[in-house]
């Protein structure tokens, strides 16, 4: 396949298209369907009948879950769209006949609010727009030609230049600088190198890289076929949850497709690259997305990590460097090939290039997966985009990067959005969970529910995170049963410092950091819980000695 | 005529350890180094000659320039690197680490089999643990003692995998794995089938000898009687090279 047969099959996508005069696009990623999208999609489709006028596509993610299931009503004519919300089976008469007349008003969904209106998009560009089992109508969307441009018009270090020009980050979470990844693994003397995609997404309240998956899937393979390109791997492998499996489905169709239309496989483009992808399900371990976890279990083994260095670009999968980057970061890659890097790199803040995808959830009024440039004030977020909390309650603190992130308080909302702001505040930017919680949450309780979840994900292999957690998530289990002591507290911090800086991977180095952050910011929720110990209590009848002190 | 060497595949470096200048092998370990140099560095889970594990945790040291803690068992060691690994910090750590482990299990040494001859309580002592302020967790666990030869006690385990590796990379019969996760964790024979049914199990006894506590004996041993014979420790990086 070459540049000319791409822009073909687009041109022939286009004039099928604008053969209709509506387009219906029913949103039927994970979250729509589980609220009855895919009786939409019927019901509309029974509605249209043999209509050839009317198209009915199923698309991925528009974003606004809250709203589901979506339908987007685009006219060809006018180019004017409409958005439906909470849309049944019931309504699809209705939506079809008002199609050419006035939208149903009951059903429509205002897209100039700032929850549509603020949000520029990248990876998420044609979530909502094309159908994710289709490959041509990614391919229409400018799909592929980053692929085909690099494999024919730039050399594996150019594509490396762009990436590095570009400032990219890992989305992963620890951002590492991308380009500098990929340059590594490039240097590295082998015969074989494999490339590989981390979709074990796994924080509580994340769910950015199911969207891209279900909405997207071509996108992450185009990036990972450019990775592989630049670094000179012919493998690549995407682990991905079994949780998951309607993107994994859809990656499958999207393996499928890629390798009919010789765009996965082997020569490429007519030319000596060849690359294929494998899907490797993951079982259920949150530990599985730590890097060294999930190598091993690539390799069949016990998922569990082991000390690095040696790093995965230098000894990876079966001895051999490995690229891992995570699905958003692959995401990035085509529109950072087609634009260049210095489009790229002109988004976002200094050390932060590009945008970035957030999974809203909790006590916040729109819920659902939002992109936003990076620097963004985290009070925009909240507030302006995400639309404040519901029913007249107030704002007490936003937790973002998971089990391993921390909690933001009022105090520090106007912070703007980037790896190194978030790390000052003591919190991290993490793959891009933000659970926003209001005053009726107990910080406490809080950090007791992230210590139970890596407690029972631990791995179990290095003696601070198996035991430290557990015992952690004891001590928070006492203070916050009004039963812990000042003793207990300090214990709890000297545990969080020792487990920090001593467990074995990343999952037991940052476990104590919700309980860090939010001990900085709500310390006197934790005090107010303990009782006086056994020496501070008063004998009968005699005074506290404490009082006695002031 | 001489033949012009051939450049070596390994080179040596010179680094610092505890502000003592050294030459090593650039393909050796930081504890490895120490060891020879009469640098003492607590470990568990290591055991020259068996693969390395990087689990207890107790060898971590610090390294100029680098903000995270490296275990000295799985870091090789680079030109110039300075490393200290003895700070008031990492004896604080390390006793810590220590309460975690005791706090986990039953470790009660007045009643084990392994009383003064035990790595864990060796190392206790060498490293001052004298109280132990973590809560302990008092599950009682299983004993297996349906091997002719020898027993498992769950309650002295530490999952410091040595049986495990000890069976797999040495005997090559990998009757030893690992089961559940987190603080679930366990040793099992034979995808957990009782040690005297394992269908794999050589009786070769290297796991007992190897096994730092008294989670592993021999049968007929009481408080304090068990002696684990190590003659053979010294040759296992030979063994494993047999294959």
């Amino acid at each position: 396949m070459n540049i000319d047969e791409l822009r073909d099959v687009a041109e022939k996508v286009r004039e099928e298209a604008a053969k209709c005069s509506h387009c219906l696009r029913v949103c039927t990623a994970a979250g729509c369907q589980s609220s009855g999208a895919g009786a939409v999609v019927e019901g509309l489709k029974a509605a249209v009948g043999d209509n050839p006028q009317v198209q009915v596509k199923s698309v991925g993610c528009m974003g606004l879950c809250s709203g589901g299931p979506l339908v987007e009503v685009e006219s060809r004519e006018g180019g004017s769209k409409v958005m439906y919300q909470k849309v049944t089976p019931g309504d699809a008469s209705e939506i079809v006949e008002s199609l050419g007349g006035r939208p149903v008003e009951r059903l429509v969904c205002p897209t100039d609010i700032p929850f549509f209106a603020s949000q520029q998009k990248i990876v998420l560009e044609n979530s909502g727009v094309i159908d994710p089992e289709e490959i041509d109508d990614y391919i229409a969307a400018d799909g592929y030609q980053a692929l085909v441009t690099s494999l024919t018009e730039m050399q594996p270090d150019d594509v490396l230049r762009e990436v590095t020009r570009s400032g990219l980050r890992g989305r992963g979470g620890g951002g590492y600088p991308t380009g500098l990844k990929w340059s590594t693994v490039a240097k590295m003397p082998a015969e074989q190198k494999f490339v590989v995609c981390n979709a074990d997404e796994g924080d509580p309240g994340a769910f950015m890289d199911r969207g891209v998956l279900e909405s997207d899937p071509h996108r992450v393979l185009e990036g990972m076929a450019i990775a592989a390109y630049a670094v000179g791997a012919s493998r690549g492998y995407i682990y991905i949850r079994a949780e998951y499996p309607l993107a994994i489905e859809r990656l499958k169709t999207a393996i499928r497709q890629a390798g009919r239309r010789r765009l996965l496989g082997l020569n490429i483009c007519e030319t000596r690259f060849s690359f294929d992808v494998e899907i490797r399900l993951g079982a259920g371990a949150f530990v599985c997305g730590e890097e060294t976890a999930l190598m091993a279990s690539v390799e069949g083994l016990r998922g569990q990590p082991r000390p690095r260095p040696p790093y995965p670009a230098q000894e990876g999968l079966w001895g051999y460097p490995t690229l891992i980057n995570n699905v958003e970061t692959f995401g990035n890659v085509p529109s950072i090939i087609r634009h260049g890097g210095e489009w790229f790199a002109g988004i976002g803040t200094e050390n932060s290039k590009g945008t970035k995808i957030f999974a809203l959830a909790g006590r916040i009024q729109h819920t659902g997966l939002i992109e936003v440039p990076m620097g963004i004030p985290l009070r925009e977020i909240v507030h302006t985009i995400g639309g404040g909390i519901p029913e007249g309650r107030t704002f007490k603190a936003v937790q973002t990067g998971g089990p391993s992130g921390g909690c933001i308080p009022e105090s520090h909302l106007d912070v703007s959005v980037d790896y190194d702001n978030l790390r000052q505040v003591g919190s991290i930017m993490g793959s891009g969970g933000m659970i926003v919680m209001d005053d009726t949450s107990s910080m406490v309780d809080v950090a007791r529910y992230f210590m139970d979840f890596c407690a029972s994900e631990s791995c179990g292999k290095c003696v601070p995170c198996r035991v430290g957690t557990h015992e952690m998530h004891g001590l928070l289990d006492k203070i916050a049963r009004g039963q812990g002591t000042a003793a207990d507290l300090a214990l709890l911090e000297e545990l969080c410092e020792v487990v920090q800086a001593t467990s074995l991977c990343g999952l037991g180095q940052t476990a104590p950091n919700p309980v860090l952050s939010t001990l900085r910011y709500f310390r006197h929720e934790y005090e107010q819980l303990l009782r006086p110990s056994d020496d501070e209590k008063p004998a009968s009848g005699g005074q506290v000695v404490t009082e006695a002190k002031s | 005529m001489i033949v012009p060497a051939t450049p070596p595949k390994v080179r040596v470096v010179t680094l610092k350890i505890d502000d003592k200048d050294l030459s090593a092998r650039e393909d050796e370990t930081i504890l490895e180094v120490a060891r020879q140099n009469r640098i003492a560095i607590p470990s568990l889970c290591f055991l020259e000659g068996l693969s390395i594990w990087g689990a207890c945790r107790l060898c971590v040291v610090e390294m100029k320039g680098s903000s995270r803690l490296l275990s000295a068992c799985s870091t090789r060691v680079t030109e110039g690197m300075e490393v200290q690994t003895n700070t008031e910090r990492l004896r604080h750590y390390r006793r810590v680490i220590l309460e975690l482990l005791f706090a986990e299990r039953n470790h009660v040494c007045s009643v084990c089999v392994s009383n003064g001859n035990c790595e864990l309580q060796s190392l206790a002592q060498s490293c001052g643990l004298d109280h132990v302020r973590v809560p302990y967790r008092t599950s009682v666990y299983e004993v297996d003692p349906t091997h002719d030869l020898f027993r498992l006690d769950h309650n002295r385990c530490i999952l410091c995998t040595r049986c495990v590796r000890v069976c797999d990379e040495i005997e090559g019969a990998h009757t030893w794995d690992v089961m559940g996760r987190g603080i679930g964790c366990r040793v099992v024979t034979d995808l957990k089938r009782p040690w005297g049914e394992s269908a794999s199990c050589t009786g070769c006894g290297k796991c007992v000898q190897v096994c730092p506590t008294g989670a592993l004996v021999s049968q007929g041993t009481s408080a304090g009687e068990m002696r684990k014979d190590r003659r053979f420790l010294p040759y296992l990086s030979q063994m494993r090279g047999v294959r």
